[in-house]
């Protein structure tokens, strides 16, 4: 995974309100997004990973507040201190954002063709009109709508066209980072695929890189090459994104993995994760995750929350207690990351494979 | 209920209201002259405030202050009559056009449309004018008849609210128990409407001390019937604002006590409303101009610009002590690959 | 365009139901004051006066109720309004077209003024939340609350009996000055126009300004105005996208308040003694001059009417939503 890193998150943290009535959203969050890169966020409603994406950008609506961290894109712009001008001379021109219900984003009263131009206008003050239309006309085509429809208002289209709209205007100026924030949830199961396969092929073809949000890892597993994880505000792993298909380092992770079946692979029963993301304004103790965790024991509900710990070289990492090497690493915690030689699924249960001596963790396990 | 009564809008208009609501009441108890006697036959210019007459007389030598309690309370019963009658109307039309949908719906909308359409103040002159002068209608006759032009906004904002109420949850069940519909209506979509209800109400009130005042001002309605709006009507035939020396005492307390009573009628509605949608609240949703201050950030929340916080951050619930150390704990932890 | 011919047929029922309305309020009073009037008016009129008041009233005709009706539809088509009393033998009609070009100058310049004024100070107030714009929303609620004819007597009172700085009466300067197209004239009408237009737009601005103000806030959270700060679009852009968005609410509630404001213009009029058609109506209440009454009143239900269907067309110009092609 070379390239260079375009955007890099340190220790990033957002609240909601000030003071005491604060809720933190984000806790010491760590990013990197290297050029072409397809870096997924995953996490359920509430993990605050939208809340990342959008105060990277400094979006975040009020009344959040960045408390603490950085924020660069690039090596010379610092997101978290550039003024007005400078973050708007960057704004779509190097980072554009695709905003989740595409039926709310577009300006109702305004033809699809002004909506792309007043972009062009704003940062190509150059560009002729006829220049700007006829660019407009190739961004429409680029997503797969005739060009005729430029003078269209968006009551007019349907909703996987307006997707498409948002996704073209999100090219309009070649950007090198597109932040998507659910950009395909709110459409049909089959216009998800259509979409999401003239996505990667835009990728492909114009080389930027994709933040894509989504509460759905087994999406992110299909079209990002890199998966974050966050819960309860803070990132608990990150690993390639087959490496945490095949071998899970986090139980919430792993607890995911399970929500939805697999294609292959014996059968097998379906779990979930017991329990329901905690209120943000009422943490647990420790380690947010102990409750709902199968795994947990003294330390998790005691300690302060677990970092992410460097894995594996520093491919990935997992913000568990477990895996800070002093204990033994239940089995379907520590699954080879590379598939076996022969065509077994790795999600089969291997009974009693990998467990090491040593001290027995306390707790149950599911 | 505590929270309403921290807004000050609130505050404000409840104490306006209450004032003139109390006026209303023992206003021409504590009216010191009989409005109508004229102190003296032989001066025939209107007399500044005095120890005698505390806001002054009026061209005939009647006393301002009398006036303006006896015509308060005339003024304010008229505008509670309208208020309450109108809103009868409104809830009766609105939620019942709301309710049953289908042609019933699409008569009373286009009934409460034309009502809304046509002006209001000519329509109720010709009625008025035709009423005759000579007929002196009570305060209560007087506050129907306005009402009849005024319900027709209410009626069309609890209309829209009882149609997104129709298809919830508890309506259906209790259509399925087999509830009667009136009933249905009263108590079970009614109770959702307190504010909606309660907005329209102060509202036409509002609009019935306007027309009324200005009713009584253009003569339409006897001008032996003391309110605020006669008043008005004596002062501008007297040119009392075109005279050199200003007979400000006749004219400003009446219009004084018209503005005062509206605005705080519709202080009361603000507060009601940004209680409702708290979108309109304040400042910068949950955090206040005084905690942005003290914490370094800029007074006025800007749009697309995210505010960074410069100093040390503030304390919060979460414990940020030390990790506990481990192998592969080391700053490490932090590093890129 | 089916919105549209929607809304005409609706603002034609509605003419219809005034006409009607007008028609029937004389009648339906207790004891009948047409009958008062003529009474009064037997001594001193002439006969054919009577007997054109008699037709107009219904009062000893033999001709039945529907045929009154029918009787009343067609002077109207031919633009009969019936005669004065008070001003007789003047037709009504004449006398409202001699003074409806003054009601109509007057309220439309004032209310434009006002409309784009409130609607900008709103804009501003949104946008710049918190700051003194803020503290200006009381004294504007004052302002709304008190009645227009009020503040035209404290418009009076300051700017023309105490500052001198316009004439407190009139259209124009009736002593020395005859109409024309002379600057004379036009510059006496302008100065003449000031407090009333002032009056007017101090009573209503405040309404336009709370309504855009509160539709701005709103306007401001949806999803469209993140994206344009995100598309990196200058300010003025941004609260230009918002602003025309949140203008809508405010021209769709453009019809209910041009009632209000063309009844406050009239007695606003009164105050000046300004020679439009409140003036009018006010000299018709006093004399009760009955026919000048309904003429008036079906004259200004007229104009309301026009100025609702101007504010459709509009409101269908902005929002494309509406116009709802096959």
């Amino acid at each position: 995974m070379s390239g260079d890193i375009l955007i890099e998150v340190r220790g990033l943290c957002v609240d909601y309100g000030l003071g005491s009535d604060a809720v933190h959203a984000v806790l010491d969050a760590d990013l990197e997004l290297r050029r072409g890169e397809v870096l997924g966020l995953a996490g359920e409603s509430g993990s605050g990973k939208s809340t990342l994406a959008y105060a990277i950008t400094r979006l975040l609506r009020a009344p959040g507040v960045i408390t603490a961290g950085s924020a660069r894109f690039g090596a010379s712009v610092n997101l978290l201190s550039a003024g007005q001008r400078e973050l708007r001379g960057l704004r779509w021109s190097e980072i554009a954002v695709v905003l989740q219900s595409s039926m709310n984003a577009l300006n109702p009263v305004l033809s699809i063709g002004t909506q792309f131009s007043d972009v062009l206008r704003a940062h190509r003050p150059d560009m002729s009109r006829a220049d700007r239309r006829a660019r407009s006309g190739e961004l429409l085509e680029m997503v797969g709508i005739p060009a005729d429809r430029l003078s269209s208002y968006p009551h007019e289209l349907s909703g996987g066209m307006r997707q498409r709209v948002m996704i073209a205007t999100a090219l309009a100026l070649d950007p090198s980072v597109v932040i998507m924030d659910e950009p395909t949830t709110a459409l049909d199961v089959v216009t998800q695929r259509e979409i999401l396969e003239e996505l990667m092929a835009l990728r492909d073809r114009l080389g930027f890189a994709v933040l894509f949000i989504s509460h759905d890892l087994s999406l992110l597993v299909e079209i990002a090459d890199s998966i974050a994880v966050m819960y309860a505000g803070r990132l608990v792993e990150r690993a390639g994104a087959s490496a945490i298909f095949r071998a899970p380092r986090h139980p919430y992770s792993l607890g995911l993995l399970s929500s939805f079946p697999a294609l292959h692979g014996p059968r097998r029963a379906m779990e979930g994760i017991p329990g329901s993301p905690p209120d943000l304004r009422n943490m647990p103790s420790g380690c947010s995750f102990h409750p709902r965790c199968g795994y947990a024991f003294d330390q998790c509900r005691s300690d302060p929350p677990p970092p992410l710990l460097d894995l594996e070289a520093g491919t990935r990492a997992a913000a568990c207690w477990l895996q800070d090497g002093r204990m033994a690493v239940p089995a379907e915690l520590a699954r080879p990351a590379r598939a076996p030689a022969t065509a077994a699924a790795p999600a089969a249960a291997a009974p009693a494979a990998a467990v090491t001596a040593g001290p027995e963790p306390t707790g149950g396990r599911s | 209920m505590r929270r309403l009564l921290r807004s000050p809008k609130i505050v404000i208009g409840l104490c306006l209201s209450g004032v003139f609501g109390l006026l209303a009441i023992i206003g021409p108890l504590i009216a010191p002259y009989n409005p109508n006697t004229s102190a003296s036959t032989t001066v025939s210019v209107p007399q500044p405030p005095s120890a005698a007459h505390l806001l002054g007389t009026t061209q005939v030598q009647q006393d301002v202050l009398s006036q303006l309690l006896v015509g308060g309370r005339s003024t304010i019963l008229v505008a509670l009559v309208a208020g309450a009658a109108a809103t009868v109307l409104a809830v009766l039309f609105g939620v019942t056009a709301g309710y049953f949908g289908s042609w019933g719906d699409d008569l009373l909308s286009m009934l409460a449309n034309i009502f809304l359409v046509l002006p209001a103040l000519p329509l109720l002159i010709v009625i008025f004018g035709f009423l005759g002068k000579g007929a002196n209608p009570n305060d209560a006759v007087i506050g129907v008849i306005i009402a009849i032009t005024g319900w027709a906004f209410g009626a069309r904002q609890l209309r829209v609210q009882t149609l997104s109420m129709r298809n919830r949850d508890f309506v259906d069940s209790a259509r399925i128990i087999g509830e009667k519909s009136w009933r249905i209506m009263t108590f079970e979509i009614l109770p959702n409407l307190i504010p909606v209800v309660a907005t329209s109400f102060l509202f036409t009130v509002i609009y019935g001390v306007g027309t009324y005042t200005a009713l009584s001002f253009l003569g339409v309605i006897s001008t032996s019937h003391w309110s605020w709006g006669t008043m008005l009507y004596w002062a501008q035939s007297a040119q009392a604002a075109q005279q050199v020396h200003l007979e400000w005492w006749w004219f400003v307390p009446p219009g004084l006590a018209v503005g005062l009573f509206g605005t705080g009628l519709a202080l009361l509605n603000f507060g009601i409303d940004e209680f409702v949608n708290p979108r309109l609240r304040g400042g910068a949703g949950e955090v206040s101009g005084r905690q942005a201050r003290r914490a370094g950030l800029p007074r006025r929340p800007q749009l697309g610009l995210t505010p960074v916080l410069s100093g040390p951050v503030p304390p919060g619930p979460v414990p940020s002590g030390p990790v506990p150390s481990g192998p592969a704990l080391s700053g490490s932890a932090r590093s890129s690959s | 365009m089916r919105m549209i011919s929607r809304r005409v047929a609706f603002y034609i029922v509605t003419a219809v139901v005034a006409i009607t309305v007008n028609f029937f309020i004389p009648r339906l009073m207790p004891g009948n004051p047409a009958e008062a009037v003529l009474g009064r008016v037997q001594a001193s009129e002439s006969p054919q006066a009577i007997a054109a008041l008699e037709t107009q009233y219904g009062v000893q005709t033999k001709t039945g109720l529907w045929g009154q009706y029918v009787q009343y539809w067609s002077h109207l088509l031919h633009g009969n309004l019936g005669t004065s009393l008070n001003f007789y033998p003047a037709s009504v009609a004449g006398l409202i077209r001699a003074a409806l070009p003054w009601t109509i100058g007057l309220v439309g310049m004032a209310t434009v003024i006002s409309f784009v004024l409130g609607t900008l100070l709103g804009v501003a107030a949104a946008w710049r939340r918190g700051s003194w714009l803020d503290g200006l929303l009381p004294a504007m609620t004052f302002f709304q609350a008190a009645p227009y004819f009020f503040v035209a007597i404290l418009a009076v009172a300051l700017f023309a009996t105490k500052l001198g700085w316009f004439p407190p009466n009139s259209g124009y300067d009736t002593t020395t000055l005859n109409p024309g197209l002379n600057w004379p004239f036009i510059s006496s009408v302008l100065d003449h126009a000031a407090l009333p237009a002032l009056t007017i737009v101090l009573a209503s601005v405040a309404g336009w300004i709370i309504g855009m103000r509160n539709m701005m806030i709103t306007t401001m959270d949806e999803d469209y105005v993140l994206l344009a700060q995100a598309k990196g679009l200058p300010s003025h852009r941004v609260i230009g996208y918002a602003a025309r968005n949140a203008l809508l609410p405010s021209v769709a509630g453009f019809s209910l308040a041009i009632g209000f404001i063309v009844s406050g213009a009239l007695l606003t009029e009164i105050v000046f003694s300004y020679p439009g058609v409140g003036y009018l109506l006010f000299t018709a209440i006093g004399s009760d001059d009955y026919p000048l009454l309904q003429g008036i009143f079906l004259i200004i239900t007229l104009a309301v009417l026009l100025a609702n269907l101007a504010a459709d067309f509009v409101y269908a110009f902005l929002d494309p939503r509406t116009r709802q092609e096959a």
